[in-house]
């Protein structure tokens, strides 16, 4: 049998048939669900009178326009309120367990769905949400998708595909300290472009990546969608099943023994060929932060704004141009003296317990810098909230003068109250600093969780290398 | 779905690259349960002067003029020609949905992104890749007035003058695009191999069906 990478290995094991063209249809093993891209495909089935496939593949949330604020009053936007009551009463009419808003478990849905167990290594994970390719930091085909096909994996547990190629990324030796899975992700995406995965399933691997925890996984294979990759993936290892061991939805007993063999499988073979390579020196990468509006437009916090003078591409220094007169910013000015007016800490990127304790400890008896006028914490899940709050985190955060709010997507999208005023300059520890992402004429600068933090308490980016 | 099988109309030139799908369609608008009415409020931020929301009236809100959807000389084109990766960031079919209620039935662009270049096909909208350089020739070649005619069964591209382009594409997207066949319909007559398939999948993998 011939050398196989992770990605073959997850491929080969869920397709159900394939066309002459190429063309397979693939078996999927979990659906998460929510309320913004899940309506009109439970409408689909209704009208075709159609019934889902297979209930127990299906766990639903509700987290885009869930209000972070007090949850005892609802939601009062009526336009919001209505999708999420629609989700209750189609996972009620169609069988499909859901979390609601009063569940501890509520949150981000790629947040819960690792803390549960309901997304493991070797299963193909889809949810309507792009960002479904952080399951991938398990080893799971994970992908997201758009409403049809949430319909069509609701109506026959398949999805039409046809296989992405290979792309090994090697992130070799280790980061230094004050460096993060964020920082590394970003640097990557840097490099590739945000187009520089696409059509390819990628790989990360390598000393660095394999150093980190499993919520760093997540938050690489996060942003693999920003490098245009569908799919993140990463081997499973025993850090991997230390993580999933014990998790509600996690197999128990001897079936627990029986996937943690065929788990230990779930690794690209030495020989196995891959259609492109990338190499990264961890040491070499610092803190970054992003400068414009697409997340390729990335720096470290030592550098400057670049110059789109300096590009000879004619289509991306136009882009460059429309990012800098966008973001209200002068090139090659220092990343260091951009001023900021929010923090927002939270989002399917870094909202686990360690980016909420790494962000405490940036904090930790100091105080927001005057010209921040909002910070605001957002677990990622009413379990993530309940342990930071065990540990304190909450009141080094509230001293500080952060506010510490319920779980949910938040500012991130802002598609419920939490969102930028026109002109405004955020820290944000989410994944897009895409124009208007994060409210209309709202300036999103990407960082990790420390950086974020640390720019909340001095009032402009500063290297956390440094910090004391 | 609805069937591509030949059109020829006025061409729209988008000349930005990594367009996103929040810029396609806002969140705001997400909230909708339903998947119809997008149109008015495609390019929103882009197209408008104040911020819009959902079930806005359009009529009457005030236009960004330089933008090219509101220029008078490409009204009523329904092939968009754009840069690389169109379409990147959300996987929200919103986006899609948002581009056919406006009337545009095919986009042109050196490349798309995963996700939005899959949904297209969901909603009997065709994306065709053309290398860098023919898209660059398109656009110094597009003005009020010129027209495109695309055959899907041809897979090609033809102006009222020069030579004729060909794309390529699936044939298995192919064939359902121009047949605008349902999908899900499609895959329930493979029902007895999903079967079959579980049967195995569950000697194999019982702990995902306990």
């Amino acid at each position: 049998m011939s050398a196989k990478t992770l990605y073959d290995k997850l491929w080969d094991d869920h397709v159900v048939l394939t066309e002459d063209d190429g063309t397979s249809l693939i078996y999927i093993d979990r659906q998460l669900i929510h309320e913004v891209t899940s309506p009109q495909a439970f409408e689909g089935l209704r009208l075709a009178n159609r019934k889902p496939w297979r209930i127990d593949c299906n766990l639903a949330v509700a987290d885009h326009n869930v209000p972070t604020t007090e949850r005892s009053v609802g939601i009062t936007d009526p336009v919001a309120k209505l999708q999420v009551e629609t989700l209750d009463k189609n996972c009620a009419e169609f069988g499909i367990t859901e979390f609601d808003m009063g569940d501890i478990r509520q949150g981000i849905v790629h947040v819960m769905g690792p803390e549960q167990g309901a997304t493991l290594p070797g299963m193909t994970v889809v949810c309507g949400d792009s960002h479904t390719s952080t399951h991938g930091a398990s080893g799971a085909l994970a992908f997201g998708i758009g409403t049809s096909e949430v319909e069509h994996a609701l109506a026959t547990q398949c999805l039409t595909q046809k296989k992405s190629k290979n792309f090994l990324i090697k992130v070799n030796g280790s980061v230094g300290k004050g460096v993060t899975a964020k920082d590394i992700v970003l640097a990557i995406i840097g490099e590739i472009g945000t187009a520089g995965g696409t059509g390819y399933a990628i790989e990360f691997a390598g000393e660095a990546i394999a150093a980190l925890s499993m919520e760093g996984r997540m938050t690489v294979c996060n942003m693999a969608i920003e490098a245009g990759a569908r799919t993140g993936l990463i081997a499973v290892d025993d850090t991997t099943l230390d993580y999933y061991r014990g998790r509600p939805y996690a197999p128990k007993g001897d079936h627990w023994l029986i996937a943690e063999r065929a788990w230990q499988k779930l690794h690209s073979d030495d020989e196995a060929v891959f259609d492109k390579t990338l190499e990264l020196d961890a040491s070499t990468i610092k803190p970054q932060v992003t400068w414009g509006t697409s997340p390729e437009m990335v720096v470290s916090i030592d550098d400057t704004v670049p110059n789109p003078l300096d590009e000879f591409d004619a289509v991306k220094q136009q882009s460059m141009q429309n990012a800098l007169k966008y973001m209200g910013l002068t090139a090659e000015q220092p990343i260091s003296s951009i001023q900021i007016d929010k923090v927002f800490i939270g989002s399917c990127t870094n909202s686990r317990i360690e980016d909420l304790r790494a962000a405490a400890a940036i904090v930790e008896g100091k105080q927001r810098a005057e010209n921040v006028s909002l910070a605001m914490v957002v677990a990622g899940s009413g379990l993530v909230k309940q342990q930071a709050e065990s540990e304190g985190l909450d009141k080094i955060f509230i001293a500080a003068g952060f506010e510490w709010r319920e779980p949910g997507c938040s500012m991130c999208l802002a598609m419920n109250a939490d969102k930028l005023e026109a002109g405004e300059r955020c820290a944000s520890t989410s994944n897009r600093n895409f124009e208007g992402r994060q409210g209309y004429g709202g300036r999103t600068h990407l960082v990790s969780p420390e950086m974020a933090a640390a720019a909340g308490i001095v009032g402009h980016f500063v290297d956390v290398r440094e910090w004391n | 779905m609805k069937a591509f099988t030949k059109i020829t109309t006025k061409v729209m030139p988008l000349d930005r690259a990594n367009v996103d799908t929040d810029a396609i369609i806002p969140k705001q608008f997400l909230k909708s349960i339903r998947r119809a009415g997008f149109g008015p409020y495609l390019f929103d931020e882009w197209r408008y002067q104040d911020m819009g929301e959902p079930e806005m009236d359009c009529t009457n809100r005030p236009l960004k003029t330089e933008f090219v959807l509101n220029n008078a000389d490409y009204q009523g084109a329904e092939i968009l020609l754009t840069r690389e990766n169109f379409g990147c960031g959300s996987s929200r079919e919103h986006a899609p949905w948002a581009l056919e209620d406006y009337g545009f039935r095919a986009i042109i662009a050196p490349s798309f992104a995963d996700i939005f270049y899959n949904n297209c096909f969901k909603n009997g909208i065709l994306p065709i890749v053309l290398s860098a350089e023919q898209v660059d020739s398109l656009f110094k070649q597009v003005t009020a007035g010129y027209q495109l005619s695309i055959d899907l069964e041809q897979q090609s591209i033809t102006p009222e003058k020069g030579e004729v382009l060909n794309f390529s594409i699936d044939e298995t997207r192919k064939y359902r695009l121009y047949n605008g066949l349902d999908d899900i319909a499609l895959t329930l007559l493979q029902s007895d191999a999903i079967k079959a398939y579980e049967v195995e999948r569950q000697e194999r993998a019982p702990w995902l069906f306990a």
